[in-house]
């Protein structure tokens, strides 16, 4: 490869399609690593205080395509407090001034501000990509921003984002000259919507694949849409409550026909069961279905719809579709590959939605199946054996019973041994989250043959430290560590200081872990920060200076070589 | 902080109302008690726990089940459901529930929660006067009125729209039914605190 000139390495890392690949190649030799910062195009940041944005964007000059995740996953969870950081708008000014070929960015977790949306639209003559999944602190006035300034915008794409309302305009700042939107999803979106802006913007955008549209949008309005975009893949379908008007039913449902290449549903926000047979000719294409934010939608008329849908691979529902509907998706949902089951009533009155049976029966008729979310009453070592044998493939793995620590109700033992079968038996797992009684035995499972685990989620786990050691020890590929309310101390903190450089992340909340442990770490490894995070109440406030036997309620560890960060606020100390 | 993790309550206070796994006259092991308890944060859920950890032995107490929605009600941030899915959740039911609108209330203490709709009363003082009579079975003691009543251990809150908790009595009556989505009567130190700011 010495003799290569430059321009052929080039063209043979173009091949490298991952970012892992491409990092690894940079390490070779002082040529690749100049030939690969020159000629990358994107770049992944797990976790943005892991690097300074400046130095990510004096090595990758050349950058179009920036994506940069903020908070922890327990965020998602109201684990961690609303002023934690993750900002965002260090990153595109930093961008501005180094990158102005930026085409694409995606932010996940992160605080994005207007200003920062304004920034963004402004500095960058190519966007074309804007992901915001999860994000916080903007309002639709940012929107109007992006929808003003970004000329050749394709994708805006806005994912379960607190957004403030400032009212319908930003839709309307679309120019009449643009017509490249290849994708527009505001489906988050509470307020009201100009439904004429956006017919027109639909109408003026040929290439218009992905439209997921917010509660706000009727089912008129909707009706027109589709009349005008019979080429949607992907859609969601905004309120979808029909008024008392047979017509506009039959409208909806004669437009639907017209869209032959739709893939993938979503939405459906009030529907109620009498709408549904309006889709029902176009089922028989479906791919994907998400009717998770459908509680008014029974059982009985999920079943009749999902009879329809025989080439679906993703399925996200409510568990109101009981054990019953599950046996349905069994039998008619064959290429079935992911499949998340949430619950309607968060605080459990006990009664039995889905139950370890549905699982089960899935697992049985869909030997595709590799991602999973569930969220059950109950499940059975049993089942979990049971599942593990019939569906191999497994890479996502998350169970969640709602009682935490909940037995097996058979035979009242810790749900161990059917973890163990599961991560036994699916050698590609990459992620798994668990629930219910558990062990230290199951870490000892995990971290014998979870040997492609990259990562774990805990709650409400183990009986000592040695749990966590086992997982430390044995999984070689984790990633990320986030464990909850769990009897893990110091001893298990420090087994291994040097491991958390080979992770991106580990958390650790109502664990037994002290003020001094996380001291004694952060001294041992100045490549990782530790981060103990500490709300006070006012009765603590005698406490001046917290002993170091102290437990400490949350703490969040990650390697960076950014040092720590500048922007804490009072209540993260950064040991 | 965001609703839900000022979930603070004596031990002490809780043991009398504890449920026990097993038959009456054996005690369950106990967990030493830390040597820092750290404010008492984590006591509930480590009231939590000990009520779990009796789950584990043979004879395990039938009774499990229905003690579960006090323990649930009560963790922070479990069941792992994002935020955005609740609240979108949250806004329905208060809609769908149309003329009436049932909140659940809880009490710390108490093994059961109740549901009153609170339309039906008028102003805070009725309201206060209503949860006192829900809850007095327990013989807590009285109540705290919204209007001033000193001298009692208890402070009601509610969650508002945004998931944060409340006290009680300070927004008009109006603002407050069309905001608030659950009750918590809470009780010791914590009820001290919420009533001593000004």
């Amino acid at each position: 490869m010495t003799y290569f000139p430059e321009e052929v390495v080039e063209h043979i890392f173009d091949f490298l399609a991952t970012h892992r690949d491409r990092n690894t190649v940079s390490t070779v030799c002082k040529t690749w690593y100049r030939v690969e910062r020159l000629s990358r195009r994107s770049v992944f940041v797990g976790n943005c205080y892991a690097v300074h944005p400046e130095r990510v964007v004096a090595r990758f000059p050349g950058l179009r395509s920036l994506t940069v995740k903020g908070k922890p996953h327990f965020a998602d969870f109201n684990l961690i407090p609303h002023d934690w950081g993750g900002f965002s708008l260090p990153w595109i000014e930093t961008a501005a001034r180094g990158c102005p070929g930026l085409e694409e960015l995606r932010l996940k977790r992160m605080v994005v501000s207007d200003e920062s949306l304004e920034l963004l639209a402004r500095s960058f003559p190519n966007f074309k990509v804007l992901v915001l999944i999860s994000c916080e602190g903007f309002s639709t006035d940012g929107l109007a921003a992006i929808a003003t300034y970004c000329r050749v915008l394709r994708e805006l794409d806005l994912q379960e984002n607190e957004v403030e309302d400032r009212g319908p305009q930003w839709l309307s700042c679309f120019p009449d000259s643009c017509t490249s939107l290849v994708s527009l999803n505001f489906a988050c979106l509470k307020g009201e919507v100009n439904a004429g802006s956006l017919e027109r913007l639909v109408a003026r955008c040929p290439n218009l694949r992905t439209l997921r549209l917010s509660r706000a949008v009727s089912i008129d309005t909707l009706s027109k849409i589709l009349a005008r975009a019979p080429h949607l893949v992907d859609l969601g379908t905004g309120s979808f409550t029909i008024d008392h008007r047979a017509e506009a039913y039959h409208k909806v449902m004669n437009n639907f026909i017209k869209c032959k290449s739709l893939r993938s549903l979503s939405g459906f926000w009030d529907a109620a069961p009498r709408c549904l047979p309006a889709v029902y000719p176009i089922c028989g294409n479906l791919t994907g279905l998400n009717l998770s934010y459908a509680p008014a939608i029974q059982c009985a008329d999920l079943i009749k719809l999902i009879h329809r849908c025989s080439k679906l691979q993703r399925l996200w529902i409510l568990d109101c579709i009981g054990d019953k509907g599950l046996a349905v998706v069994a039998n008619t949902c064959k290429e079935l590959q992911e499949l998340r089951v949430f619950p309607s009533d968060f605080y459990g009155g006990g009664i039995a939605a889905v139950t370890e049976e549905g699982l089960v029966a899935v697992s049985s008729g869909c030997p595709k199946l590799s991602s999973l979310l569930y969220f059950c009453n109950q499940m059975t070592n049993a089942a979990l054996i049971t599942v593990a044998k019939n569906c191999p493939h497994f890479t996502r793995f998350r169970l969640c019973i709602l009682d935490p620590k909940k037995p097996d109700p058979v035979t009242n033992q810790p749900l161990d041994e059917g973890f163990g079968a599961i991560v036994q038996s699916c050698k590609d797992l990459r992620r798994l989250s668990l629930s219910g009684l558990l062990t230290d035995r199951v870490f000892l499972y995990i971290g014998m043959y979870a040997e492609r685990l990259e990562m774990l989620s805990i709650a409400f786990a183990g009986d000592s430290d040695k749990g966590m050691v086992y997982v430390l020890n044995g999984c070689k590929n984790l990633r990320k560590l986030e464990i909850r309310d769990s009897p893990f101390g110091d001893a298990a903190l420090l087994e291994d200081v040097g491991k958390y450089e080979t992770m991106r992340s580990l958390w650790m909340s109502s664990c037994d872990v002290t003020l001094g442990g996380c001291k004694t770490l952060a001294a041992k490894m100045p490549g990782l920060n530790v981060e103990v995070i500490n709300e006070r109440d006012e009765s603590d406030e005698m406490e001046e200076s917290p002993s170091d036997l102290g437990r400490v309620e949350k703490m969040y560890v990650y390697r960076t070589v950014a040092g720590p960060r500048n922007d804490a606020p009072d209540f993260v100390w950064t040991l | 902080m965001e609703g839900g993790a000022t979930y603070v309550s004596d031990l002490g206070n809780l043991k009398a109302t504890e449920l026990r796994l097993g038959l009456p006259g054996t005690d369950a092991p106990e967990k030493p008690t830390p040597e820092n308890p750290r404010g008492s944060k984590r006591a509930l859920l480590e009231a939590n726990e000990e009520f779990r950890g009796k789950s584990k032995s043979p004879e395990a107490d039938p009774n499990g089940q229905e003690a579960a929605p006090m323990a649930k009600a009560q963790v922070v941030g479990w069941p792992p459901i994002r935020s955005y899915r609740k609240n979108s959740f949250q806004a329905r039911k208060a809609e769908a529930e149309g003329a009436g609108l049932l909140v659940k209330v809880s009490m710390d203490g108490a093994p059961y929660l109740r549901k009153i709709d609170l339309k039906v009363y008028k102003g805070y003082k009725e309201l206060g006067e209503a949860l006192e009579n829900l809850f007095k079975c327990f013989s807590l003691g009285e109540l705290s009125g919204m209007e001033g009543c000193n001298g009692s251990e208890y402070a009601i809150t509610y969650e508002d729209k945004d998931g944060d908790w409340m006290l009680v009595g300070d927004v008009p009556w109006e603002m407050f039914i069309s905001s608030c989505k659950r009750l918590r009567i809470m009780t010791g130190s914590e009820a001290r605190g919420m009533r001593s700011s000004p």
